[in-house]
């Protein structure tokens, strides 16, 4: 071409300049691109693993007071939130025909009584004819041997003295009935007077009406609860933790509370119990967690967050869980030397709340290691280190 | 012998050079489309790639989880991992829902997973693995979420520990992962406003709020706010299971059916995925077909604008042959200028759109290849145009 020198090398310059950007946009943004990653060091230092759960508060001791049987309330005398003492009287129910029946059992008691008089009577008549006919027998067989009188009014005297030894047991068995229809007649009367006590609802303990289930009026079947009463002192957190996490969990172990309602405070706490029956459909044990000092005027039912610190491991080496990846049905950790990256199957240990991953073996402190990356890596891929790949929010 | 082409684009250099990025943004466009079409099907495959499962086990005689909606109990996994050749079982759900983030809404697909199980997601660019069984989260980044936020989804708060790239449902909704039993939750377990009225309705109803039966209504109510259901219970089989017979085996004895990795491929791209891509195929045709009509005209146009120019070198001897080669090569110029123009522009806002574009390097090369063959073909008929011009008219005849 017959083009002017400067010309010519300023179209070369341009093309060329094409050129390259278009090269450089299909090596640096495309498929083609060296793959940015985020980088560690595998660190030496103490991990603390942890469990973590969600529970609600719950009082260890709740008691609902409520009637035996069917009955309608009459009075409450407390309110929810009321603090009251052992043996309070709460509330009251209405007895309905409770009295009339201890009224008839007192009636059918004193019937009773004057029946036994009678037996008795009846007894020391039956003994006072039986004495008298055994006298005559006896007379009757003396005058017999000397024979005064027939063999046939012997006979009859003898069956006569017979007859009124029967009938004095006959009396004696009356009058142990009547003693026992007497028995029963108090005893019923003692019955219904217990039932009369159970109509006046009590405070077993000490505590405080958490709740006011019924009001005056209101008709019970029996075992429906009136009133419920919990022990302050006694609020826990029943607190849920997945099987998976719960292993390492023991009784005495220290805990984080995190109240719902106030999730900027941490209340310290302790593992009191593990329950021994775990939930078979939720698969999560249940684990009771007290507190150090109860927080006032906590609710009851009011969702935590439990965290449980179950054992502290000084000196391990670890690298950000985000490092271990899953190849090939391994776990282990894409391992930069020189730009290009190789897999290296490693054993993990323990995994902390926070993030760290214990590394038991295949890792050496200080060995650089990628943590994120933005797409799924090749063995000996190029990458390109940075800071972030997604910017932090503003 | 003089090049007739360039002197004549240097001779107007600025009008060709625009022709040239005007018909490289169409090119762009053209590019940008195919790249929808293979990031589509890449979504599809990221989708079932990034779970890392052999098998995926749903609600029978359903398309399940992505094509149609499925329900499996989630104590399925039980009777799963009891079967010859299964690995590792983890539950997985799914739910599309709107999300609030700092004042707009975000549609995102809601996914509940087991971690360390199948259906975790897979590579982070950021954060960390969730730890905790509940009230965490990790999100993709294109739901704008970043660490350390929080994010109400229903009635709780969750903090995103780790985020995502390439995360996206078939309908590209941006994926949030939160642990099985809070997803499960929210699921059931609506607003709390929902709530209310719930209870309220089933106490008015007379079968479940009996006078007699303290108790009944709490425990009909307790009963109705739990969810016992997954979507799907993805299986990893062990290194030496057929995943076949492993599937037969399944859809068999345990009443489900039973997706291989293959399966849920033909699902997703040839079911789901097959008429917005057929759509975006026919797009790709027809703007094709009008780049190559618009390069035909504007070649035809160049030419007729050159007519006198053409008709001297035609009156001072010069044969047909370097005339035609002339237009041929201003052509073939100008679909360089334009492919790359438009691969550079296509490189330039595909991280613009919102679902992922895939430009992939033989889509170029095919691209390429085909700019050519059109500008080729274009030119054609502006060189048929140039060799029927009379000499004459040099000379205003």
């Amino acid at each position: 071409m017959n083009l002017r020198p400067g010309r010519r090398a300023a179209l070369i310059a341009a093309g060329a300049g094409g050129a390259l950007a278009l090269g450089w946009l299909v090596t640096s943004q495309g498929p083609l691109a060296p793959a940015k990653v985020t980088v560690a060091t595998v660190e030496q230092r103490t991990l603390q693993a942890g469990s973590f759960g969600i529970g609600t508060v719950e009082a260890r001791r709740s008691y609902a007071l409520g009637p035996t049987s069917a009955s309608r309330v009459t009075r409450v005398l407390v309110d929810q939130g009321d603090a009251v003492k052992a043996g309070q009287l709460l509330a009251e129910l209405d007895p309905v025909d409770l009295e009339d029946r201890v009224a008839s059992g007192r009636l059918a008691a004193e019937r009773a009584a004057g029946t036994i008089r009678a037996a008795e009577a009846q007894l020391a008549e039956a003994r006072s004819r039986a004495q008298v006919a055994v006298s005559a027998a006896r007379r009757s067989t003396e005058l017999r041997a000397q024979g005064f009188v027939s063999q046939e009014a012997v006979d009859t005297r003898g069956h006569e003295a017979n007859a009124a030894k029967a009938a004095v047991d006959a009396a004696a068995a009356q009058l142990a009935v009547a003693q026992r229809d007497r028995d029963r007649a108090l005893a019923d009367v003692a019955g219904v007077g217990k039932l009369r006590a159970q109509a006046r609802l009590a405070s077993p303990v000490d505590g405080v009406i958490s709740a006011r289930l019924v009001e005056p009026g209101t008709t019970l079947v029996a075992g429906q609860a009136v009133l419920q009463i919990i022990d302050p002192a006694s609020l826990w957190i029943r607190a849920r933790i997945n099987q998976r996490q719960a292993g390492a969990v023991r009784v005495g172990q220290s805990a984080e509370i995190v109240l719902r309602s106030d999730p900027e405070r941490v209340h310290p706490g302790k593992v009191e119990r593990i329950d021994w029956v775990s939930d078979t459909v939720t698969e999560e044990r249940i684990v009771n967690v007290g507190f150090a000092e109860r927080p006032a005027g906590v609710p009851v039912g009011e969702l935590v967050e439990v965290t449980i610190r179950t054992a502290d491991l000084a000196n391990v080496r670890s690298v950000p869980t985000a490092a271990v990846k899953r190849v090939d049905r391994q776990d282990g950790i894409w391992r930069i030397t020189g730009g290009r990256v190789a897999f290296r199957p490693v054993k993990v240990g323990i995994t902390t709340l926070d993030g760290r991953s214990q590394i038991v073996d295949g890792l050496d402190v200080g060995d650089e290691v990628v943590v994120h990356s933005e797409r799924a890596l090749q063995t000996d891929g190029k990458v390109r280190v940075v800071a972030a790949i997604v910017r932090s929010a503003p | 012998m003089i090049n007739l082409a360039g002197r004549d684009i240097l001779h107007g250099w600025g009008r060709f050079l625009f022709t040239g990025v005007g018909l490289g943004l169409l090119i762009g466009v053209t590019l940008s489309m195919a790249g929808i079409y293979r990031g589509m099907v890449d979504d599809a495959k990221v989708l079932l790639g990034n779970v890392g499962a052999d098998l995926w086990v749903v609600q029978r005689d359903t398309l399940g989880p992505y094509a149609e909606p499925s329900n499996v109990r989630d104590d399925a996994y039980r009777a799963l991992l009891g079967v010859r050749g299964v690995a590792d079982a983890g539950n997985v759900t799914y739910l599309t829902m709107q999300i609030q983030h700092e004042g707009r809404d975000v549609r995102v697909m809601l996914v509940g997973f087991e971690p360390g199980h199948p259906g975790e997601p897979g590579s982070l660019v950021a954060g960390r693995p969730i730890t905790r069984s509940h009230y965490e989260a990790i999100a993709d980044e294109r739901t704008g979420l970043r660490i350390d936020q929080r994010v109400r989804i229903r009635r709780h708060e969750y903090t995103v520990v780790g985020l995502t790239r390439r995360a996206v449902s078939s309908g590209g909704d941006p994926m949030v992962f939160v642990p099985l039993q809070d997803a499960q939750e929210v699921q059931f377990l609506k607003d709390n406003d929902a709530l209310l009225n719930e209870r309220a309705r089933t106490a008015a109803n007379p079968a479940f709020n009996r006078p007699g039966v303290p108790g009944l209504l709490e425990a009909v109510q307790a009963s109705q706010a739990s969810s016992r259901t997954v979507n799907v219970v993805m299986l990893r089989l062990a290194p030496h299971a057929d995943e076949a017979v492993v599937a037969r085996e399944i859809r068999r004895w345990k009443h489900l059916e039973a997706y291989t990795r293959a399966d849920m491929d033909e699902i997703l791209v040839a079911k789901l995925i097959a008429t917005s891509a057929k759509q975006i195929f026919m797009f790709l045709v027809i703007l094709a077909v009008v780049s190559a009509a618009i390069v035909a005209f504007i070649i035809y146009t160049m030419t007729l604008a050159k007519q006198r120019e053409i008709a001297v070198l035609k009156l001072i001897g010069a044969r047909n042959r370097s005339i035609a080669g002339m237009i041929l090569q201003q052509a073939l110029g100008l679909g360089v200028i334009g492919f790359v123009v438009g691969r550079t522009a296509a490189a330039l806002w595909a991280p613009v759109f919102p679902k992922y574009v895939l430009l992939l390097p033989g889509d170029a090369v095919v691209g390429a290849a085909l700019v050519m063959a059109i500008c080729a073909l274009a030119s054609v008929v502006a060189i048929r145009a140039a060799l029927r011009i009379d000499p004459a008219t040099a000379i205003g005849g």
